[in-house]
C-alpha cells in the first residue's frame, strides 16, 4: 500500500465538468443498502460510469464501462483529486457519497461550492472539500483540457500548486486539522461531558415536554 | 439585539462554544432509518459507548421497505436480501441498544418525517437531526431540523450533541392568494427555479408571509421538506395557532403542560427588525402549477410553458444539453406533448392525508388512462393509510385504477421494488428528479399531488382547475 503523507495531496486530477452534481450521481441508493463503512469504490459515479445496471457486491471488473467516462481512462482511474462546478454534492445527506470517494481514491475535491452536508461529511472521512472562485475553477479546467496533469496541495499553506500556477485556498483550520490528524469527533465532544449533562438537567426542568415520552 | 427565529433556537440549544470556533449544540429528538444506521450503531459499538439519552431516539425502517406487504408481513419476507440485512439490523440495532421502533410490522410505521410529527415526538422548539436530508421537514413546527451523515448519527448517539456552526439567515416571504389547483408543492418548485438549487446554501431559511400563516401544518411540511432542495439544510415557520392546534391533537402532552409550552412556543418567532444576510419576496398568485422538466430541481416551468432553451436560460448550456437529452425531451417541446408511463403519489414531500385527499378530488370517478402503465398511491405511514380509508380515499383510488400501497418511501428513491425501468417517464409527487433516482435511466418529473392526479387520468399534462 502506499505511504500517505497527510500534509501533502499530491496525484493526478481528474475533471467533471458539470454544475450541480447530486450525492445520488456520485453514488446511486441501490449501494446504500450496504451496511460497512467501506467498499465503495467500484460504485462510485455508477451512473455514470458503467453502461450496465449494477448491483451490491457485483465488482467493476464484472461490469461494462463507459470508456467515454474519465474515471475509466488511464491515468485517471488512478486520480487523487476530482475538479468539478458549482454545488457540488448537493442533495441526500448520504455519508456513503463520501465513501466512495475515499474508497476510490480522491483525496481532494475542488469545486466553486459544495452542498452544506456533503461539505459537512467530508471532513469527517479525510476527503478535503476545498472552494475556489468561479474564475480559478475555470482556470484549471483550462490547464487540465487534453493533458492529464498532476497537482500539489499543500494541506497546511492552504495552497495548491499545478504546473507554474499557486492557488490560495480557505478552510476553517480546525476542519483542516481533522484532515491531517484524522480526529474523531465523538471523542473529543465527550471532553465535554459535564457540560452536556449539566445543560441537560437544567432543560430537563425548564422544559420538561421536550422529555416527556422518554 | 434583535434575533431571528433561527437565532432564538441557535441560542437555546447552544451548550457551549469550543476552542475550534465551532459549537455543542444539544439535540432533542435524533429520528433513526434503517439505511443512514447500521455504520453508526457499529462505531458506538467499537467505543464501547452506548446512547447518550435512549428516549431522545425513535427508529423507523422506511427507505427499503416493500410496499406490498399486506397483513401477515415481517422481515423475513423481504425478498431482496441485501435490503433484509438492513431491516433486521435495525431490528437488532434497537433491541440491543433499548431505542422505541416502529418496526415493519407495527400499525404506525413510515416514513420518518411523516410519522415524527403524527405521533407527537416532533413539537415545537426542537432540534430534531437524522441521518436524512428531509429532515428538514420538521421546521413546520418552528423545529431546528436538520439531515446529518452517518459519523454524525454516531455523534448524537453517543453525545446527545451536534458540533456545529452557525448558518446564515435568509428570509423568503410568501404573500397573496394562490390560483385555484395550486398547492405548496407548486409554491416551493417555483421559489427554487427563482433562487436555484445552490440558493439557500449556507442559510437556515424561514419561511413566513400571509400565506405561510394560512396554509395547514402538512402544506408547510412540503415546503419545509424541499427547502433541502434549495440547497438549505434548515427550513423554518414560526409556530402560531396552526402549530398548537396540531400539536394539540397529536401530542401526548397532557393540558397543564401543553398550556405551560404553548407560553413559551408563542416566544419564537423572529423579531419585528431582525436582520436577514437574504430576503426575497414571493407572490403566490402570480403561480401557476409547476412541472419540472430536467434532472434538478431548479429546472422547473408552468405547466403550460414550452422546454426553454439554454440561451433563454443564460445558464452553463452543457449542464442544460445533458438534461435534455437524458429526460429525451427538446427546445421549445410543450410539457403537454410528452407521454407518461407510471404515476408516483407519495415521499415525505407529498403522502400525508391533505395530499391524498387532493389527488383523490380529482380522479374521483375517473379512470386511470391505458397510456399509464402504473400508477400507485403509497400513503406516509400506517397512521396515514387508516385515516385515508376510513374516509373512503383508498377505494377512490383503486376504482380508479391506482394501486393502494402501504407505507414507506418507496418509488421516490427506489430503494426498494417501487422503480422505473429505462427510459420510463414519470409523473411524481417527490422531491428530487436527479439521473436514475427513481431507476436506472428513468424520467423523473416533480409536480403536486393534483397534477400527478391529472396525468394518471389523461396521460399527459394539463389543466385541472
Amino acid at each position: 500500500m502506499k505511504q500517505i503523507n497527510p500534509k501533502l495531496i499530491h496525484g493526478v486530477v481528474a475533471t467533471i465538468d458539470r454544475d450541480n452534481i447530486d450525492t445520488d450521481q456520485i453514488i446511486p441508493t441501490e449501494y446504500l443498502k450496504s451496511i460497512k463503512k467501506f467498499g465503495y469504490e467500484d460504485y462510485l459515479f455508477d451512473g455514470w460510469r458503467y453502461l450496465d445496471k449494477g448491483k451490491l457486491g457485483i465488482s467493476s471488473k464484472e461490469r461494462e464501462k463507459n470508456k467515454k467516462f474519465i474515471l475509466n481512462n488511464s491515468p485517471y482511474d488512478n486520480a487523487s483529486v476530482l475538479l468539478t462546478r458549482d454545488n457540488f454534492g448537493c442533495g441526500s445527506s448520504r455519508e456513503h457519497a463520501v465513501w466512495a470517494l475515499r474508497d476510490f481514491g480522491i483525496r481532494a475535491v475542488i469545486a466553486s461550492s459544495f452542498g452544506d452536508i456533503f461539505y459537512n461529511n467530508c471532513f469527517k472521512n479525510g476527503v478535503l472539500p476545498i472552494i475556489l472562485s468561479k474564475v480559478d475553477v475555470e482556470n484549471l479546467f483550462q490547464e487540465f483540457k487534453g493533458s492529464p496533469l498532476d497537482i500539489e496541495i499543500f494541506l497546511e499553506k492552504k495552497l495548491i500548486k499545478s504546473n507554474d500556477r499557486e492557488i490560495n485556498f480557505e478552510v476553517d483550520n480546525n476542519l483542516l486539522e481533522r484532515i491531517i490528524f484524522g480526529l474523531d469527533d465523538v471523542d473529543i465532544t465527550l471532553r465535554n461531558k459535564e457540560a452536556i449533562s449539566v445543560y441537560e438537567e437544567k432543560r430537563m426542568i425548564e422544559k420538561p415536554w421536550i422529555y416527556k415520552n422518554d | 439585539m434583535s434575533k431571528t427565529l433561527y437565532d432564538k433556537l441557535w441560542e437555546e440549544h447552544h451548550i457551549c462554544r469550543l476552542d475550534s470556533g465551532e459549537s455543542l449544540i444539544y439535540i432533542d429528538r435524533h429520528f433513526l432509518h434503517e439505511v443512514t444506521s447500521p455504520q453508526a450503531f457499529e462505531g458506538l459499538e467499537q467505543k464501547n459507548l452506548v446512547p447518550w439519552r435512549l428516549g431522545a431516539n425513535i427508529a423507523t425502517p422506511d427507505h427499503n421497505v416493500p410496499t406490498t406487504r399486506g397483513n401477515s408481513f415481517n422481515t423475513d419476507s423481504i425478498l431482496d436480501e441485501i435490503s433484509k440485512i438492513q431491516v433486521v439490523e435495525l431490528d437488532k440495532n434497537c433491541n440491543k441498544f433499548g431505542i422505541k421502533q416502529f418496526d415493519i410490522r407495527s400499525s404506525n410505521q413510515g416514513i420518518v418525517h411523516v410519522i415524527g410529527p403524527e405521533l407527537g415526538y416532533t413539537i415545537p422548539g426542537m432540534t430534531i437531526v437524522c441521518g436524512d436530508s428531509h429532515t428538514s421537514t420538521h421546521g413546520a413546527f418552528g423545529c431546528l431540523a436538520m439531515g446529518i451523515g452517518t459519523s454524525e448519527v454516531e455523534h448524537v448517539l453517543a453525545t446527545q450533541t451536534l458540533k456545529i456552526s452557525k448558518l446564515n439567515n435568509m428570509q423568503v416571504i410568501f404573500d397573496g392568494e394562490p390560483k385555484p389547483g395550486v398547492s405548496s408543492k407548486d409554491v416551493v418548485l417555483f421559489m427554487i427555479k427563482k433562487i436555484g438549487t445552490a440558493g439557500g446554501n449556507g442559510h437556515a431559511i424561514e419561511f413566513s408571509g400571509s400565506y405561510i400563516d394560512s396554509i395547514s401544518m402538512e402544506a408547510r411540511m412540503t415546503i419545509c421538506n424541499m427547502a433541502i432542495e434549495a440547497g438549505a439544510k434548515v427550513g423554518l415557520v414560526a409556530p402560531d395557532e396552526t402549530t398548537f392546534s396540531y400539536v394539540k391533537e397529536h401530542s401526548f402532552l397532557d393540558k397543564d403542560m401543553l398550556v405551560e409550552a404553548i407560553h413559551y412556543w408563542k416566544t419564537l418567532k423572529s423579531d419585528k427588525d431582525a436582520v436577514y444576510s437574504k430576503q426575497i419576496r414571493i407572490d403566490v398568485s402570480d403561480i401557476k402549477p409547476q412541472i419540472t422538466w430536467g434532472t434538478s430541481p431548479e429546472m422547473v416551468i408552468d405547466f403550460d410553458e414550452t422546454i426553454p432553451s439554454a440561451k433563454k436560460l443564460s445558464e452553463n448550456s452543457k449542464n442544460i444539453e445533458l438534461a435534455k437529452e437524458y429526460m429525451g425531451v427538446e427546445d421549445n417541446q410543450k410539457l403537454s406533448d410528452l407521454k407518461f408511463d407510471k404515476v408516483f403519489i407519495g415521499s415525505c414531500t407529498n403522502s400525508r392525508i391533505e395530499d391524498l385527499r387532493e389527488a383523490a378530488n380529482v380522479i374521483e370517478g375517473k379512470k386511470v388512462s391505458n397510456d399509464i402503465i402504473e400508477a400507485i398511491v403509497v400513503p406516509g405511514s400506517g397512521t396515514v393509510k387508516s385515516e385515508a380509508e376510513s374516509e373512503g380515499l383508498d377505494k377512490i383510488f383503486i376504482e380508479a385504477g391506482f394501486v393502494w400501497r402501504d407505507p414507506g418511501c418507496s418509488m421516490c428513491l427506489g430503494m426498494n421494488p417501487d422503480q422505473l425501468k429505462p427510459y420510463e417517464r414519470c409523473a411524481s409527487t417527490s422531491n428530487r428528479n436527479f439521473e436514475g433516482r427513481q431507476g436506472n435511466l428513468g424520467r423523473t418529473h416533480l409536480m403536486s399531488p393534483a397534477m400527478a392526479a391529472h396525468i394518471a387520468i389523461n396521460g399527459k399534462v394539463g389543466d385541472f382547475s
